[in-house]
């Protein structure tokens, strides 16, 4: 068995070899939107530093994604809508196969464009919600979940906790939010579990300018004696929450972010006390595993990553990583599906829709344990995964929750449903044309 | 040499008056429209015109509608952001609410939405200077975004909270959405900020310029001269309310296809316009499109310029040299050359016609 393998490792790397010189041109284009600068550049570091990180160790080890390189070109962005789109219009000629906005905003821009411009936009748990109606978004994706499927996941957190869903009744929950569209997104669907479940719900805007101001909000948390918060926050409001949270004795473990309220550094801000701090994942944390030791390996051992070595494994670094993995997976899909390896993102759209990442892909990826197996289909362009509820143990969070399926028949027609006015206002939004493909 | 004038007779009053009264200014500016509206539609790449030539002309519009304020009539404003937001919604409300009505004349109408909303905003400027309006200047500016985030009304009660302007044609044309060329709308562009200078720079240097023009320099002389300081001020504000909203709604349906309030409208796209008119020359028309041009396109010339000629420089370390260059330039142009670019070209103009014997 052992000979076996060594003798197709070795016939493999002749024919990759042999095969070198006649490919040597294949390669796919990855434009990234990052932003290492501006008021947010503390969080998005990190997530550049992963998706770029991933990207090259796949063409450090295996010299690519099936035989194509990946050439790389990061486009700083700063956050600002203006530069993303710059940013676009600048790399789009170089035949991308798909973008990352990085950006609520930016993403809200990129949105009609990929249609108009054959090129699919991933953005990854973030965005617009409604896109996950592949109907009426063909170009648009934003798996493992939307910001609705999370809302729905704590709303189960809080039931699991509190001992059933029966016994949310009568109990008030809050939604903290940065007072922009961002913050705004699960409003919708708490609403729509606040009157099925018979919860009060209590919205705290924080408006973008007062993100480190938030005193005042939690005096009227304490006032309206609010039992459980959700986090719907980003850059500096997060911190800002959690050290309020703890000034003002709030449980930290009835405090949960959304997933973008996760990073090491928003509860490293609360202390000693932010220990129990909770925020909603769809990948684990750390560098234990396979995939995470080949990136030190082949990309921050060799000094190619501009990231520490300590910070490969926290949160939002492997969020980074979470994403590449998407982009490369989907890369791979495309080309089994068309039999070419430099890819369009035309056949990369195809490559997402029919995408389908296994327990037994993960484990060959070496990423068993740090996601969870994922589907997309020419409807759902979200699919609705699974996630998780991480806990600040004081230095790291560690998974405290199983896996858990969002309310789906309660976000799914709220989608669909939104999906259908956004679209429905304006006369040249096209109608999709593209056809569906079987899953490869 | 270079302007040789000799020869140009002035013959009538109106010639001796004329804004441009040099025949090489003529030629000039004829030589660059002709570019702006045939050269470069016809050989500039997507990039060049959708992401240098369509901001620079918007933020143009902008700082015109600043320089208005502030440069001709001497009134700080914080809040050009917020004026060009509701120019902005209240294109996307109109062309949303009745959509058969052509989208240039909601663009021109939204104007007047911000223009009042402008004015009212400019009652306390008759009690109140300098600092202390740019303060009440601010309160427009923070109360206005508060309202684009707050009342659901104005995007249409849609669950992200941001705008999304549905396509529309001209003459047969798509000129908004994502399906328009770029070619097309920066034509359209094109043709709204030629039009909207050529109006602005017949207001300035008619009565209605001299009025602020008086008030900018010694409100009290003018006063007594005769001019009703409140209505002045007023129409100031009014005029260059309206220009900022029609930059908000060329914004929305020309170069964004949409967007959302607290992104393109707040308080750093004041500053940013501010800056403009600071760099370009206060009190000068020239000077918008100067300021427009140096901030939009040296950020880009460093970021995608120096990249394609060959120099390597990271994205983002182009990014932190443009914060430094900005920053720099204002207080090097503040020190060295106090009335902008615009009074530089005065200034090299001056020479050159006295050329080769400048003195």
């Amino acid at each position: 068995m052992k000979r076996n393998l060594t003798l197709s490792a070795l016939l493999a790397a002749t024919a990759l070899t042999m095969a070198a010189p006649v490919q040597a041109q294949d390669s796919v284009y990855v434009p990234l939107l990052t932003y290492r600068t501006g008021p947010f550049s503390g969080s998005g570091v990190h997530i550049a530093n992963g998706m770029r990180d991933y990207l090259e160790m796949l063409n450090q080890r295996d010299g690519g994604i099936g035989g194509a390189k990946i050439v790389i070109e990061e486009c700083e962005t700063g956050y600002d809508t203006k530069k993303g789109v710059e940013c676009y219009e600048s790399t789009k000629a170089k035949k991308p196969v798909m973008y990352n906005p990085y950006s609520t905003g930016i993403t809200l821009q990129l949105i009609p464009k990929a249609a108009a411009d054959k090129v699919p936009v991933l953005s990854m748990a973030y965005g617009l919600s409604a896109a996950a109606d592949g109907t009426n978004f063909p170009w648009v994706f934003n798996p493992p979940a939307t910001y609705w499927d999370g809302a729905s996941v704590f709303i189960k957190h809080v039931a699991a906790k509190e001992g059933g869903l029966d016994k949310l009744k009568g109990k008030t929950i809050g939604l903290i939010h940065l007072d922009a569209p961002f913050g705004k997104e699960p409003i919708p669907v708490l609403e729509a579990l606040a009157k099925k479940y018979e919860f009060n719900l209590k919205l705290y805007p924080v408006p973008a300018a007062q993100m480190q101001n938030q005193g005042s909000v939690w005096l009227s948390i304490r006032r309206d004696k609010v039992d459980w918060i959700y986090n719907q926050g980003w850059g500096a409001m997060n911190p800002t929450a959690v050290k309020e949270a703890v000034k003002n004795g709030f449980p930290m473990e009835k405090l949960v972010g959304v997933w973008w309220a996760g990073g090491d550094d928003d509860a490293r801000a609360g202390e000693a006390g932010a220990k129990g701090y909770k925020t909603l994942n769809f990948h684990n944390t750390g560098a234990q595993f396979p995939v995470m030791q080949d990136i030190l390996k082949h990309v921050v051992d060799k000094g190619l990553s501009q990231a520490k070595k300590e910070q490969v494994g926290e949160n939002l670094y492997n969020r980074g990583v979470y994403n590449s993995m998407l982009i490369v997976e989907a890369v791979r899909n495309a080309q089994k599906l068309t039999g070419k390896k430099s890819v369009t993102g035309e056949d990369v759209r195809r490559g997402l829709e029919t995408l389908n990442i296994t327990e037994a892909r993960l484990k060959e990826m070496g990423m068993e344990g740090f996601a969870n197996p994922m589907k997309l289909s020419c409807t759902d362009h979200s699919g609705h995964n699974k996630v998780f509820v991480s806990q600040w143990d004081g230095s790291k969070y560690v998974k405290a929750s199983d896996w858990m399926d969002p309310i789906k028949d309660v976000v799914r027609p709220l989608i669909e449903e939104e999906a259908k006015t956004f679209v429905g206002k304006d006369p040249g939004w096209p109608k999709r044309t593209e056809a569906c493909d079987k899953a490869a | 040499m270079f302007y040789r004038e000799a020869g140009q007779f002035k013959k009538t009053y109106a010639a001796d008056m004329a804004v441009f009264p040099i025949l090489q200014d003529r030629i000039g500016l004829g030589i660059i429209l002709f570019i702006a509206a045939v050269v470069i539609p016809l050989t500039g790449s997507t990039f060049f015109i959708s992401s240098v030539m369509i901001p620079f002309l918007v933020f143009s519009l902008a700082a015109m509608g600043l320089n208005i304020v502030t440069g001709y009539t001497g009134l700080i404003s914080l809040g050009s952001a917020a004026f060009m937001g509701v120019g902005a919604f209240a294109c996307f409300k109109l062309t949303t609410s009745f959509p058969n009505v052509n989208i240039l004349v909601w663009i021109l109408a939204s104007g007047f939405f911000s223009a009042v909303i402008g004015a009212l905003f400019a009652i306390p400027s008759l009690r109140i200077k300098g600092f202390y309006l740019a303060v009440a200047t601010l309160a427009a500016q923070f109360f206005l975004e508060w309202c684009f985030v707050r009342i659901p009304w104005l995007y249409n009660y849609s669950a992200s909270g941001a705008i999304q302007v549905p396509q529309r044609t001209l003459f047969g044309h798509i000129i908004t959405g994502a399906n328009a060329t770029p070619t097309t709308r920066y034509l359209v562009l094109l043709a709204i900020v030629v039009f909207m200078t050529w109006i602005a720079s017949n207001i300035l240097h008619g009565r209605v310029g001299r009025t602020f023009m008086a008030v900018r320099d010694m409100d009290i002389a003018a006063e007594l001269m005769g001019i009703r300081l409140l209505p002045a001020k007023l129409t100031a504000f009014a005029l260059s309310s309206f220009y900022c909203g029609v930059a908000g709604a060329v914004m929305v349906t020309l170069w964004y296809t949409g967007g959302e309030a607290s992104d393109l409208f707040n308080i750093r796209q004041s500053f940013y316009i501010l800056f403009m008119v600071i760099i370009g020359g206060l009190g000068s028309l020239l000077g918008c499109f100067l300021g427009s041009a140096l901030l939009n396109i040296v950020p880009l010339v460093l970021k995608y310029g120096l990249p394609s000629i060959g120099i390597a420089i990271a994205s983002e370390t182009a990014e932190h040299i443009n914060h430094l260059l900005v920053g720099a330039l204002i207080i090097f142009i503040l020190i060295v050359e106090p009335h902008g670019m615009a009074r530089l070209w005065q200034i090299t103009k001056q020479k050159l016609r006295t050329w080769p014997f400048p003195y």
